[in-house]
Protein backbone atom coordinates (compact mmCIF):
# COMPACT_ATOMS: atom_id res chain seq x y z
CA UNK A 1 0.00 0.00 0.00
CA UNK A 2 2.82 2.32 0.97
CA UNK A 3 4.56 1.37 -2.22
CA UNK A 4 1.58 2.41 -4.27
CA UNK A 5 1.38 5.71 -2.46
CA UNK A 6 4.98 6.68 -3.15
CA UNK A 7 4.62 5.56 -6.74
CA UNK A 8 1.47 7.62 -7.21
CA UNK A 9 3.07 10.63 -5.53
CA UNK A 10 6.09 10.46 -7.78
CA UNK A 11 3.88 10.18 -10.82
CA UNK A 12 1.73 13.17 -9.84
CA UNK A 13 4.85 15.15 -9.10
CA UNK A 14 6.15 14.39 -12.57
CA UNK A 15 2.93 15.58 -14.19
CA UNK A 16 3.00 18.76 -12.11
CA UNK A 17 6.65 19.34 -12.96
CA UNK A 18 6.04 18.98 -16.70
CA UNK A 19 3.00 21.27 -16.56
CA UNK A 20 4.79 23.99 -14.63
CA UNK A 21 7.81 23.72 -16.91
CA UNK A 22 5.72 24.10 -20.05
CA UNK A 23 3.80 27.02 -18.55
CA UNK A 24 7.06 28.72 -17.64
CA UNK A 25 8.31 28.19 -21.17
CA UNK A 26 5.10 29.60 -22.62
CA UNK A 27 5.51 32.62 -20.37
CA UNK A 28 9.12 33.13 -21.46
CA UNK A 29 8.04 32.77 -25.10
CA UNK A 30 5.28 35.37 -24.66
CA UNK A 31 7.66 37.88 -23.07
CA UNK A 32 10.12 37.16 -25.87
CA UNK A 33 7.42 37.83 -28.46
CA UNK A 34 6.41 41.03 -26.70
CA UNK A 35 9.98 42.32 -26.76
CA UNK A 36 10.24 41.49 -30.50
CA UNK A 37 7.08 43.48 -31.21
CA UNK A 38 8.33 46.47 -29.23
CA UNK A 39 11.54 46.34 -31.29
CA UNK A 40 9.59 46.90 -34.53
CA UNK A 41 10.30 50.68 -34.75
CA UNK A 42 14.01 49.97 -34.33
CA UNK A 43 13.94 47.50 -37.23
CA UNK A 44 12.00 49.87 -39.46
CA UNK A 45 14.57 52.60 -38.82
CA UNK A 46 17.36 50.24 -39.90
CA UNK A 47 16.06 48.49 -43.03
CA UNK A 48 19.60 47.29 -43.81
CA UNK A 49 19.29 44.63 -41.12
CA UNK A 50 15.91 43.52 -42.44
CA UNK A 51 17.11 43.27 -46.05
CA UNK A 52 20.13 41.23 -45.05
CA UNK A 53 17.91 38.76 -43.18
CA UNK A 54 15.34 38.66 -45.96
CA UNK A 55 18.15 37.53 -48.20
CA UNK A 56 19.15 34.62 -46.01
CA UNK A 57 15.59 33.66 -45.04
CA UNK A 58 13.67 34.40 -48.22
CA UNK A 59 15.90 34.57 -51.27
CA UNK A 60 17.90 31.49 -50.34
CA UNK A 61 14.65 29.49 -50.00
CA UNK A 62 13.58 30.61 -53.49
CA UNK A 63 14.67 27.62 -55.57
CA UNK A 64 13.53 25.10 -52.99
CA UNK A 65 10.03 26.60 -53.08
CA UNK A 66 9.92 26.96 -56.88
CA UNK A 67 10.99 23.39 -57.54
CA UNK A 68 8.81 21.84 -54.82
CA UNK A 69 5.82 23.88 -56.00
CA UNK A 70 6.33 22.77 -59.57
CA UNK A 71 6.56 19.11 -58.62
CA UNK A 72 3.60 19.21 -56.23
CA UNK A 73 1.51 20.82 -58.96
CA UNK A 74 2.66 18.24 -61.50
CA UNK A 75 1.70 15.40 -59.17
CA UNK A 76 -1.76 16.90 -58.50
CA UNK A 77 -2.15 17.26 -62.27
CA UNK A 78 -1.42 13.57 -62.83
CA UNK A 79 -3.48 12.34 -59.90
CA UNK A 80 -6.31 14.72 -60.76
CA UNK A 81 -6.62 13.47 -64.33
CA UNK A 82 -6.41 9.88 -63.11
CA UNK A 83 -9.23 10.37 -60.57
CA UNK A 84 -11.42 12.78 -62.54
CA UNK A 85 -11.32 10.67 -65.73
CA UNK A 86 -13.35 8.03 -63.82
CA UNK A 87 -16.23 10.52 -63.91
CA UNK A 88 -15.33 12.01 -67.25
CA UNK A 89 -14.69 15.33 -65.51
CA UNK A 90 -11.11 16.06 -66.62
CA UNK A 91 -12.27 19.55 -67.56
CA UNK A 92 -12.47 20.38 -63.85
CA UNK A 93 -8.76 19.66 -63.36
CA UNK A 94 -7.97 23.38 -63.19
CA UNK A 95 -10.34 23.85 -60.27
CA UNK A 96 -8.91 20.87 -58.42
CA UNK A 97 -5.28 21.96 -58.89
CA UNK A 98 -5.85 25.64 -58.11
CA UNK A 99 -8.21 25.17 -55.18
CA UNK A 100 -6.05 22.59 -53.42
CA UNK A 101 -2.90 24.65 -53.97
CA UNK A 102 -4.22 28.11 -53.15
CA UNK A 103 -6.30 27.11 -50.13
CA UNK A 104 -4.22 24.39 -48.52
CA UNK A 105 -1.02 23.07 -50.05
CA UNK A 106 0.54 26.40 -50.95
CA UNK A 107 0.51 27.91 -47.45
CA UNK A 108 1.03 24.62 -45.57
CA UNK A 109 3.76 22.95 -47.62
CA UNK A 110 5.71 26.16 -48.09
CA UNK A 111 5.51 26.78 -44.33
CA UNK A 112 6.76 23.24 -43.63
CA UNK A 113 9.62 23.67 -46.09
CA UNK A 114 10.33 27.10 -44.64
CA UNK A 115 10.52 25.61 -41.14
CA UNK A 116 12.99 23.02 -42.37
CA UNK A 117 15.07 25.33 -44.55
CA UNK A 118 15.04 28.67 -42.70
CA UNK A 119 13.61 27.91 -39.24
CA UNK A 120 16.22 25.30 -38.35
CA UNK A 121 18.99 27.58 -39.60
CA UNK A 122 17.67 30.43 -37.44
CA UNK A 123 17.57 28.24 -34.33
CA UNK A 124 21.06 26.91 -34.93
CA UNK A 125 22.43 30.40 -35.58
CA UNK A 126 20.87 31.98 -32.51
CA UNK A 127 21.67 28.94 -30.35
CA UNK A 128 25.30 29.03 -31.41
CA UNK A 129 25.48 32.77 -30.76
CA UNK A 130 24.21 32.07 -27.28
CA UNK A 131 26.64 29.17 -26.76
CA UNK A 132 29.62 31.22 -27.87
CA UNK A 133 28.39 34.06 -25.65
CA UNK A 134 28.01 36.52 -28.49
CA UNK A 135 24.58 37.51 -27.21
CA UNK A 136 25.81 38.25 -23.71
CA UNK A 137 28.81 40.01 -25.26
CA UNK A 138 26.43 42.35 -27.03
CA UNK A 139 24.54 42.97 -23.83
CA UNK A 140 27.87 43.89 -22.20
CA UNK A 141 28.33 46.51 -24.93
CA UNK A 142 24.81 47.81 -24.20
CA UNK A 143 23.48 46.54 -27.54
CA UNK A 144 20.14 44.82 -27.14
CA UNK A 145 20.42 41.49 -29.03
CA UNK A 146 16.62 41.36 -29.36
CA UNK A 147 16.65 44.58 -31.35
CA UNK A 148 19.78 43.90 -33.36
CA UNK A 149 19.71 40.12 -33.90
CA UNK A 150 16.27 38.66 -33.18
CA UNK A 151 13.73 41.22 -34.40
CA UNK A 152 15.16 41.66 -37.95
CA UNK A 153 15.08 37.88 -38.40
CA UNK A 154 11.52 37.67 -37.13
CA UNK A 155 10.16 40.36 -39.45
CA UNK A 156 12.18 39.00 -42.38
CA UNK A 157 10.45 35.64 -41.94
CA UNK A 158 7.13 37.39 -41.52
CA UNK A 159 7.54 39.13 -44.88
CA UNK A 160 9.18 36.28 -46.78
CA UNK A 161 6.84 33.35 -46.15
CA UNK A 162 3.70 34.89 -47.74
CA UNK A 163 5.75 35.68 -50.86
CA UNK A 164 7.13 32.15 -50.90
CA UNK A 165 3.64 30.67 -50.49
CA UNK A 166 2.35 32.73 -53.42
CA UNK A 167 5.28 31.55 -55.53
CA UNK A 168 4.62 27.96 -54.49
CA UNK A 169 0.97 28.15 -55.54
CA UNK A 170 1.76 29.89 -58.83
CA UNK A 171 4.42 27.32 -59.75
CA UNK A 172 2.08 24.51 -58.74
CA UNK A 173 -0.66 25.78 -61.03
CA UNK A 174 1.86 25.98 -63.88
CA UNK A 175 3.05 22.47 -62.98
CA UNK A 176 -0.52 21.20 -63.15
CA UNK A 177 -0.76 22.80 -66.58
CA UNK A 178 2.42 20.97 -67.65
CA UNK A 179 1.22 17.50 -66.76
CA UNK A 180 -2.53 17.97 -67.19
CA UNK A 181 -2.67 20.01 -70.37
CA UNK A 182 0.64 19.36 -72.12
CA UNK A 183 1.14 15.72 -71.18
CA UNK A 184 -2.35 14.29 -70.68
CA UNK A 185 -4.22 16.45 -73.19
CA UNK A 186 -6.78 18.08 -70.91
CA UNK A 187 -8.33 20.98 -72.81
CA UNK A 188 -6.30 24.16 -72.29
CA UNK A 189 -9.36 26.42 -72.32
CA UNK A 190 -11.32 24.47 -69.73
CA UNK A 191 -8.28 24.16 -67.45
CA UNK A 192 -7.92 27.94 -67.16
CA UNK A 193 -11.52 29.17 -67.56
CA UNK A 194 -13.05 26.74 -65.06
CA UNK A 195 -10.29 27.73 -62.64
CA UNK A 196 -11.00 31.43 -63.15
CA UNK A 197 -14.73 30.95 -62.73
CA UNK A 198 -14.46 29.01 -59.50
CA UNK A 199 -11.51 30.48 -57.61
CA UNK A 200 -12.49 33.65 -55.80
CA UNK A 201 -9.89 36.31 -55.14
CA UNK A 202 -11.04 37.19 -51.63
CA UNK A 203 -12.40 33.84 -50.43
CA UNK A 204 -9.56 31.72 -51.73
CA UNK A 205 -6.43 33.70 -52.49
CA UNK A 206 -6.62 36.31 -49.73
CA UNK A 207 -7.51 33.61 -47.19
CA UNK A 208 -4.49 31.62 -48.38
CA UNK A 209 -2.28 34.67 -47.84
CA UNK A 210 -3.75 35.20 -44.35
CA UNK A 211 -2.93 31.57 -43.57
CA UNK A 212 0.66 31.95 -44.69
CA UNK A 213 1.06 35.17 -42.65
CA UNK A 214 -0.06 33.30 -39.54
CA UNK A 215 2.25 30.38 -40.32
CA UNK A 216 5.10 32.86 -40.80
CA UNK A 217 4.43 34.29 -37.37
CA UNK A 218 4.29 30.83 -35.75
CA UNK A 219 7.40 29.43 -37.46
CA UNK A 220 9.58 32.50 -36.92
CA UNK A 221 8.50 32.77 -33.32
CA UNK A 222 9.17 29.10 -32.55
CA UNK A 223 12.51 29.06 -34.39
CA UNK A 224 13.88 32.20 -32.74
CA UNK A 225 12.60 31.35 -29.30
CA UNK A 226 14.01 27.82 -29.37
CA UNK A 227 17.40 29.24 -30.35
CA UNK A 228 17.25 31.94 -27.70
CA UNK A 229 16.07 29.50 -25.04
CA UNK A 230 18.47 26.67 -26.00
CA UNK A 231 20.84 25.15 -23.48
CA UNK A 232 24.21 26.73 -24.30
CA UNK A 233 25.87 23.43 -25.19
CA UNK A 234 26.31 21.65 -28.51
CA UNK A 235 23.74 19.04 -27.46
CA UNK A 236 21.36 21.79 -26.37
CA UNK A 237 21.58 23.56 -29.74
CA UNK A 238 21.06 20.31 -31.63
CA UNK A 239 18.01 19.47 -29.50
CA UNK A 240 16.63 22.98 -29.96
CA UNK A 241 16.98 22.67 -33.75
CA UNK A 242 15.07 19.39 -33.72
CA UNK A 243 12.39 20.92 -31.50
CA UNK A 244 12.01 23.83 -33.93
CA UNK A 245 11.26 21.57 -36.88
CA UNK A 246 8.96 19.23 -34.92
CA UNK A 247 7.05 21.93 -33.04
CA UNK A 248 6.73 24.11 -36.14
CA UNK A 249 5.23 21.19 -38.07
CA UNK A 250 2.74 20.51 -35.27
CA UNK A 251 1.86 24.18 -34.92
CA UNK A 252 1.43 24.66 -38.69
CA UNK A 253 -0.88 21.67 -39.03
CA UNK A 254 -2.88 22.62 -35.94
CA UNK A 255 -3.32 26.24 -37.01
CA UNK A 256 -4.17 25.08 -40.51
CA UNK A 257 -7.03 23.01 -39.14
CA UNK A 258 -8.20 25.92 -37.00
CA UNK A 259 -8.02 28.46 -39.84
CA UNK A 260 -9.66 26.13 -42.34
CA UNK A 261 -12.50 25.52 -39.89
CA UNK A 262 -12.95 29.28 -39.47
CA UNK A 263 -12.54 30.24 -43.14
CA UNK A 264 -14.20 27.38 -45.00
CA UNK A 265 -16.07 25.49 -42.28
CA UNK A 266 -19.28 27.50 -42.41
CA UNK A 267 -19.87 27.22 -46.16
CA UNK B 1 28.25 38.68 -51.08
CA UNK B 2 28.38 42.45 -50.84
CA UNK B 3 25.52 44.65 -49.69
CA UNK B 4 24.55 45.91 -53.13
CA UNK B 5 23.96 42.52 -54.73
CA UNK B 6 22.10 41.35 -51.59
CA UNK B 7 19.78 44.31 -51.93
CA UNK B 8 19.27 43.68 -55.63
CA UNK B 9 18.38 40.03 -55.01
CA UNK B 10 15.97 40.91 -52.20
CA UNK B 11 14.36 43.53 -54.44
CA UNK B 12 14.01 40.96 -57.20
CA UNK B 13 12.52 38.50 -54.73
CA UNK B 14 9.86 40.98 -53.61
CA UNK B 15 9.06 41.89 -57.23
CA UNK B 16 8.61 38.23 -58.16
CA UNK B 17 6.30 37.88 -55.15
CA UNK B 18 4.17 40.79 -56.33
CA UNK B 19 4.16 39.34 -59.85
CA UNK B 20 2.88 36.06 -58.39
CA UNK B 21 0.09 37.95 -56.64
CA UNK B 22 -0.91 39.58 -59.94
CA UNK B 23 -0.79 36.21 -61.67
CA UNK B 24 -3.12 34.86 -58.99
CA UNK B 25 -5.50 37.77 -59.26
CA UNK B 26 -5.71 37.97 -63.03
CA UNK B 27 -5.07 34.44 -64.31
CA UNK B 28 -6.22 32.14 -61.53
CA UNK B 29 -9.17 33.89 -59.92
CA UNK B 30 -12.17 35.86 -61.08
CA UNK B 31 -10.86 39.17 -59.83
CA UNK B 32 -14.03 41.01 -60.75
CA UNK B 33 -14.91 42.00 -57.22
CA UNK B 34 -13.89 45.58 -57.92
CA UNK B 35 -15.83 45.71 -61.15
CA UNK B 36 -18.80 44.03 -59.49
CA UNK B 37 -19.20 47.03 -57.24
CA UNK B 38 -20.15 49.03 -60.30
CA UNK B 39 -23.50 47.61 -61.27
CA UNK B 40 -27.07 47.39 -60.11
CA UNK B 41 -29.07 44.84 -58.17
CA UNK B 42 -32.36 43.35 -59.29
CA UNK B 43 -34.40 40.68 -57.54
CA UNK B 44 -36.62 37.84 -58.65
CA UNK B 45 -38.93 35.54 -56.68
CA UNK B 46 -38.64 31.86 -57.49
CA UNK B 47 -40.92 29.10 -56.30
CA UNK B 48 -37.97 26.75 -56.00
CA UNK B 49 -34.29 27.45 -56.54
CA UNK B 50 -33.20 23.85 -55.97
CA UNK B 51 -29.46 24.15 -55.52
CA UNK B 52 -28.78 27.60 -56.95
CA UNK B 53 -25.73 28.95 -55.14
CA UNK B 54 -24.58 32.38 -54.16
CA UNK B 55 -22.25 33.80 -56.85
CA UNK B 56 -23.86 31.67 -59.53
CA UNK B 57 -23.74 33.16 -63.01
CA UNK B 58 -26.54 35.26 -64.42
CA UNK B 59 -26.49 35.06 -68.19
CA UNK B 60 -28.42 36.36 -71.14
CA UNK B 61 -28.10 34.65 -74.51
CA UNK B 62 -25.42 32.50 -72.85
CA UNK B 63 -23.20 35.49 -72.06
CA UNK B 64 -22.48 36.10 -68.35
CA UNK B 65 -23.80 39.54 -67.42
CA UNK B 66 -23.81 39.30 -63.63
CA UNK B 67 -23.82 37.10 -60.56
CA UNK B 68 -26.26 36.05 -57.87
CA UNK B 69 -25.45 38.21 -54.87
CA UNK B 70 -27.91 37.01 -52.23
CA UNK B 71 -30.50 34.29 -51.70
CA UNK B 72 -33.18 34.72 -49.02
CA UNK B 73 -36.28 32.88 -47.96
CA UNK B 74 -39.47 34.88 -48.21
CA UNK B 75 -41.55 33.78 -45.20
CA UNK B 76 -44.70 35.61 -46.41
CA UNK B 77 -45.14 33.81 -49.71
CA UNK B 78 -42.97 30.76 -48.97
CA UNK B 79 -40.73 31.34 -51.94
CA UNK B 80 -37.12 32.36 -52.53
CA UNK B 81 -35.91 35.89 -53.21
CA UNK B 82 -32.80 35.89 -55.38
CA UNK B 83 -30.83 39.12 -55.68
CA UNK B 84 -28.65 39.48 -58.76
CA UNK B 85 -25.90 41.98 -59.36
CA UNK B 86 -25.88 42.96 -63.03
CA UNK B 87 -22.77 44.57 -64.53
CA UNK B 88 -23.11 48.25 -65.11
CA UNK B 89 -22.74 48.19 -68.90
CA UNK B 90 -25.96 46.17 -69.37
CA UNK B 91 -28.47 48.86 -68.57
CA UNK B 92 -31.02 48.08 -71.27
CA UNK B 93 -32.81 45.01 -69.89
CA UNK B 94 -36.57 45.45 -70.50
CA UNK B 95 -38.86 45.39 -67.45
CA UNK B 96 -40.66 42.28 -68.72
CA UNK B 97 -37.44 40.26 -68.82
CA UNK B 98 -38.05 36.72 -67.59
CA UNK B 99 -35.70 34.67 -65.42
CA UNK B 100 -35.29 30.88 -65.33
CA UNK B 101 -32.96 28.58 -63.45
CA UNK B 102 -31.00 26.22 -65.66
CA UNK B 103 -28.34 23.61 -65.11
CA UNK B 104 -25.02 23.77 -66.92
CA UNK B 105 -24.50 20.22 -68.15
CA UNK B 106 -26.06 17.16 -66.55
CA UNK B 107 -24.32 17.49 -63.18
CA UNK B 108 -23.14 21.05 -63.54
CA UNK B 109 -23.83 24.16 -61.55
CA UNK B 110 -27.14 25.98 -61.59
CA UNK B 111 -27.28 29.37 -63.24
CA UNK B 112 -29.92 31.95 -64.03
CA UNK B 113 -30.81 32.60 -67.63
CA UNK B 114 -32.52 35.87 -68.47
CA UNK B 115 -34.66 36.26 -71.57
CA UNK B 116 -35.37 39.78 -72.80
CA UNK B 117 -38.94 40.97 -73.20
CA UNK B 118 -40.30 43.71 -75.42
CA UNK B 119 -41.03 46.64 -73.13
CA UNK B 120 -39.47 50.04 -73.65
CA UNK B 121 -38.76 50.62 -69.94
CA UNK B 122 -35.57 49.20 -68.50
CA UNK B 123 -34.77 47.46 -65.23
CA UNK B 124 -33.03 49.67 -62.70
CA UNK B 125 -31.57 49.26 -59.20
CA UNK B 126 -34.11 47.45 -57.00
CA UNK B 127 -36.40 46.30 -59.83
CA UNK B 128 -38.22 42.99 -59.44
CA UNK B 129 -38.44 40.48 -62.26
CA UNK B 130 -42.07 39.28 -62.37
CA UNK B 131 -41.78 36.42 -64.83
CA UNK B 132 -39.82 33.56 -63.31
CA UNK B 133 -39.57 29.87 -63.93
CA UNK B 134 -38.29 27.55 -61.22
CA UNK B 135 -35.61 25.01 -61.79
CA UNK B 136 -36.62 21.57 -62.97
CA UNK B 137 -36.49 18.95 -60.25
CA UNK B 138 -35.65 15.58 -61.64
CA UNK B 139 -37.40 13.64 -58.86
CA UNK B 140 -40.68 15.50 -59.42
CA UNK B 141 -40.57 14.85 -63.15
CA UNK B 142 -39.87 11.17 -62.65
CA UNK B 143 -42.61 10.75 -60.03
CA UNK B 144 -45.12 12.58 -62.23
CA UNK B 145 -44.22 10.35 -65.10
CA UNK B 146 -44.43 7.19 -62.96
CA UNK B 147 -47.78 8.04 -61.38
CA UNK B 148 -49.36 9.19 -64.62
CA UNK B 149 -48.26 6.02 -66.39
CA UNK B 150 -49.47 3.75 -63.58
CA UNK B 151 -52.97 5.28 -63.78
CA UNK B 152 -53.45 4.01 -67.26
Amino acid sequence: MNYLQTYLQAYLQKIGHVTLKSLAKLGRASLFFYSIITALPYVLMRPQLLIKQMFSVGVLSFWLIIISGLFVGMVIGLQGVYTLSTYGAEASLGIMVAASLVRELGPVVSALLFAGRAGSALTAEIGLMKTTEQLSGMEMMAIDPIKYIIAPRFFAGFLSLPILALLFSSCGILGGHLTGVELLQVDLGSYWTQMQQTIDFYDDIVNGIIKSIIFAWVVSWIALFEGYDALPTSAGVSRATTRTVVNSAFAILFFDFLLTAIMFGSA
Amino acid sequence: MNTKSTEILVGLFVCIGIAALFFMALQVSNFQALQNKAGYTITANFENINGLQNKALVSMAGVPIGRVSRIQFNADDYNAIVSMRIDQQYTNLPTDTSASIYTAGLLGEKYIGLTAGGMDDFLVEGSVIELTQSSLILEELISQFLFSSSDK
